[in-house]
């Protein structure tokens, strides 16, 4: 049986009055972790796992399990579940308008990623640890030089007739260099994401992660100060991700969003135009419908500073009374949530070399620690981790580590005083650039 | 709720392991291992006093890892039919031929015994729904009797059943049953300087017996007390300054500024500023770092490792001398010694590596009060969140979540939300008071991509000096 058939067979199982959700998923992944030019560890398997949600009278229940073959017991425990929680009118699958628009076409699946022999995705981890402790005398080593891919198969399926069928292929190449020299270590991340095993670039992986981990050695920290920060396109993707989850009816709803009551207010400054748009093929979560099956579309967040809208599922648009803007996510484990896919910053019109050049005093932040405990969206307090280098003069200066940059997430976005044109997309769902953010406090010695 | 629990049958039927083991070593390989898990979970949730989809699931899968030259291959499947297993061993065995490595690599067989596992009067799954639930409005309600501004309060409960099976190609045969349960409740309050967040959220490896020691009414006060008293909190300072750590929250702390760096595989990466430094003074006298997988039910119990192998107690610092590493398995067999029952995995979806347990520092003599009196200046941490480190540089940062100033030796305002910034070795050697009190803290501790749960515990104590990343200057 295909997945298809495996969910279509569920869903028929619907009794009167009860909408029943199945979504599938199948993966077949290899992963090849290399160290001293052997193969350290290799990972292949075929992975599947099955996820069924029942709504009955406005009382949702969610069960899953990790085959296929398992879903008859997975519809008998949602049932439970659903009549053992409390009722929301809002909860329920998409009306049928919802899903009938217009759908994107896109082709995210490369035959040579299930297709390219295991030895050459082997030569390729192998050629990037080479190619890393090549690249300059002080690195002394290589951590995590890894391929990794994944040919990705989902399928959703409904008691009200919706089927939406998706694959896609990811591969990738990172490598970690361990930099060293009289003071100590420093280390760097390289990484090179794609569709196709045939457009990974072992070298500019490695020159990525040589360039970041020598470019510390020396680091110390500085004198605490008020600066200027040019965030790194990596850095700013990491920041665009938890604006965009502030940015999610759930969360404004619940009040746990800093953009609470704030629609059509100046939230940012007027450099600052936010756009989540899964239609686009170059951006790692792009997708031709969302975690409901409602066909996805270009949703502006945030235009010229102004908050224009917020992301929404079927049950945030009901609450909201608003229509769904094809942004839920459908993790395995949980009902539907509100995630964005391919959030990103347009009308930037310098990369960051050029941005550099142009700063006079300012701290060019390469990476960041503390993402996950370090930015409250409720409170909109902001306090990280910070490694880097001071810009002086127009070029990257002294290297500075053991420091942390701290704001609140409101006044960094009001700060904003300039967009990147270097978008970069990478997995996870949003789009890094260059930002130059001022009014940033620097804790050093 | 339905009871779709474990059975106490084998996970995979004995013969069909031993015919699964020999086709992985079909193509090579000093040691075939197979691990089978079966974990079932159910989760509740209420918010904004509404009991939200209830969610259960249970998962069954098997792994199979061939070990060659202390390097590992691995296939995993979800198939548990005969053909899925054998089909997954072959693609296993296949894969060995990829894999020269260094042949000098021994594997040590297990050594010690495992204790029995650890059941609780009641498994979590024979749980009624309508007791989850009333857990559940329980903090509830006493989260918003607390204060007026408390206007948020989401509650979770979530308990799960894990039985795994390790057998190997040595004849080593080890079961484990873990049963897990969390709660958490957070709030929103609300004042004059906007919202503020307020978490707390125990786990132990029990059933709902952690109910007994941690109510939902407290769980729930607690998180609630958290969020209110930061409606006043001042921003918090930076700059290089003292630190106290209250007891038990502050573990994490020693988690990320030494323990990744005392793991084994890193060690032997050179991928630690902890290598080769057996033996030699790394913290102040009075500093004993201890890691045991074996206590009765703190959030990293177990009887054994993901690798079949019985936890224990291990000491890594003593009275501040670097004394031992934590290991794998594999990890031990290129140094040539046994592991130590810290070879673990999220799931049979994962290799195993070198992982902590419950991890902790162990209390001193010095009266947690007096610490705070001799403090003229700093900060006091009562509450953190997570934190990471870089274990090839030591530097680390984490989130505190409830901190206070103190001023003249007396705890005063509390601060809101700033990250703590610090090098490992140079926090442990800047170590230079240890209360006599002693708790400690649950949480998911993740790893290369791999999630597991874990405790960490300490007395007060007091770091010289640590970077404190807040806006007041």
């Amino acid at each position: 049986m295909t997945l298809t058939d495996h969910a279509r067979a569920l869903v028929a199982e619907a009794a009167s009055g009860e909408q029943v959700e199945v979504y599938l998923v199948e993966s077949r992944t290899v992963e090849v972790e290399v160290r001293d030019e052997r193969v350290e560890s290799f990972c292949a398997a075929t992975d599947t796992g099955a996820s069924v949600r029942v709504v009955t009278d406005g009382r949702e229940g969610l069960a899953w399990a990790a085959h296929p073959a398992e879903l008859p017991g997975a519809l008998t425990a949602a049932r439970a579940n659903a009549a053992a929680s409390e009722p929301d009118p809002t909860l329920g699958l998409p009306d049928p308008g919802d899903c009938s628009g217009p759908a994107v076409e896109l082709d995210l699946w490369c035959d040579d990623v299930p297709g390219t022999p295991v030895e050459d995705k082997v030569a390729l981890a192998l050629a990037l640890e080479r190619a890393t402790l090549g690249a300059d005398p002080r690195i002394r080593g290589a951590e995590k030089v890894a391929y990794r891919d994944a040919a990705t198969r989902t399928v959703l399926c409904t008691s009200t007739g919706v089927v939406v069928e998706d694959r896609r292929t990811a591969c990738s190449v990172t490598t970690v260099a361990m930099a060293e020299d009289g003071d100590g270590t420093q280390t760097g991340w390289g990484l090179c994401a794609r569709r196709r095993v045939a457009d990974l670039d072992v070298a500019a992986a490695a020159t990525e992660a040589t360039t970041r981990a020598l470019r510390l050695l020396g680091a110390a920290p500085v004198r605490s100060r008020r600066t200027t920060v040019v965030f790194d396109p990596l850095v700013t993707r990491s920041l665009l991700a938890l604006v965009g989850a502030a940015l999610c009816g759930d969360a404004v709803q619940r009040g746990r969003s800093i953009f609470t009551d704030r629609l059509g207010e100046e939230v940012a400054a007027g450099t600052v135009t936010l756009v989540e748009d899964p239609t686009l093929t170059e951006a790692w979560g792009a997708a031709t419908h969302d975690g409901e099956g409602v066909p996805t579309r270009r949703v502006p967040l945030i235009d010229g500073g102004r908050l224009e809208t917020f992301l929404h599922n079927v049950t945030s648009a009901r609450r909201a009374g608003a229509r769904t803007t094809g942004s839920a996510a459908r993790p395995l484990h949980a009902p539907p949530g509100v995630a964005a896919r391919a959030l990103h910053l347009t009308g930037g019109r310098r990369r960051l070399e050029e941005i550099v050049a142009s700063v006079d005093d300012a701290f060019y932040v390469q990476a960041v620690t503390g993402l996950h405990s370090g930015v409250n969206v409720v409170s909109g307090d902001l306090s990280l981790g910070a490694v880097g280098c001071l810009v002086r003069g127009g070029a990257l200066a002294r290297p500075v580590r053991e420091v942390t940059i701290a704001s609140t997430l409101p006044r960094l976005l009001r700060s904003v005083r300039e967009v990147g044109a270097d978008l970069r997309w990478l997995p996870g769902g949003a789009a890094g650039c260059t930002l130059v953010v001022d009014d940033v406090t620097l804790s050093g010695t | 709720m339905p009871t779709n629990a474990p059975t106490a049958e084998p996970l995979v039927d004995p013969d069909l392991c031993d015919r699964v083991l020999a086709v992985a070593l079909r193509r090579g390989g000093e040691l075939a291992e197979l691990f089978a898990e079966d974990r079932s979970t159910h989760t509740v949730t209420l918010e904004d006093g509404r009991v939200e989809a209830l969610r259960s699931g249970r998962e069954r899968g098997v792994g199979i890892r061939v070990l060659r030259d202390g390097r590992a291959v691995y296939a995993h499947t979800t198939d548990l039919s005969e053909d899925g297993l054998l089909a997954a061993a072959a693609a296993a065995a296949a894969a060995v031929r990829h894999h020269p490595g260094d042949p000098r690599v021994a594997i040590l067989p297990v050594d010690g015994t495992a204790r029995a596992a650890r059941i609780p009067a009641r498994s979590p799954t024979e749980v009624a729904a309508a007791e989850r639930l009333d857990l559940l409005r329980r903090a509830d309600d006493a989260a918003r009797s607390t204060s007026p501004s408390v206007r948020q309060v989401r509650v979770g409960c979530t308990d799960e059943e894990r039985r795994i099976l390790v057998v190997t190609s040595e004849g080593h045969r080890a079961t484990d049953r873990q049963i897990r349960t969390r709660f958490s409740v957070t709030c929103v309050a609300h004042g004059d300087t906007g919202p503020q967040v307020g978490t707390e959220a125990p786990g132990r490896t029990t059933g709902h017996e952690l109910f007994a020691t941690r109510p939902p009414e407290e769980v729930a006060r607690t998180a609630a007390r958290r969020a209110v008293g930061k409606l006043r909190a001042v921003p918090a300072p930076s700059g290089r300054m003292p630190v106290v750590l209250a007891r038990g929250a502050g573990g994490v702390l020693f988690h990320e500024a030494c323990g990744h760096g005392l793991e084994a595989d890193l060690v032997d990466r050179g991928a630690s500023v902890y290598a080769g430094r057996l033996g030699e003074r790394v913290a102040p006298a009075g500093v004993t770092l201890v890691d045991d997988g074996g206590l009765a039910d703190d959030w990293g119990s177990a009887a054994i490792d993901d690798e079949g192998v019985p936890v224990r107690r291990n000491v890594l610092i003593d009275d501040g001398v670097l004394v031992g590493y934590l290991w794998d398995r594999r990890s031990g067999g290129r140094a040539g010694r046994a592991s130590s029952g810290n070879g673990r995995r999220e799931s049979f979806r994962h290799l195993p590596m070198v992982r902590m347990t419950n991890t902790f520092l162990l209390p001193g003599s010095e009266d947690p009060a007096e610490i705070i009196r001799r403090t003229p200046r700093g900060l006091y941490c009562v509450a953190l969140g997570g934190g990471q480190v870089d274990t090839a540089t030591g530097d680390f940062t984490f989130g505190v979540t409830e901190a206070y100033l103190i001023e003249d030796g007396r705890v005063t305002a509390p601060v809101r939300d700033a990250q703590l910034i610090g090098n490992g070795p140079a926090t442990l050697a800047a170590i230079d008071a240890v209360g006599s009190d002693f708790d400690t803290w649950a949480g998911t501790c993740g790893k290369d991509g791999q999630g597991v749960p874990v405790s960490a515990g300490q007395p007060t104590l007091r770091v010289a000096a640590l970077t404190v990343g807040g806006t007041a200057t």
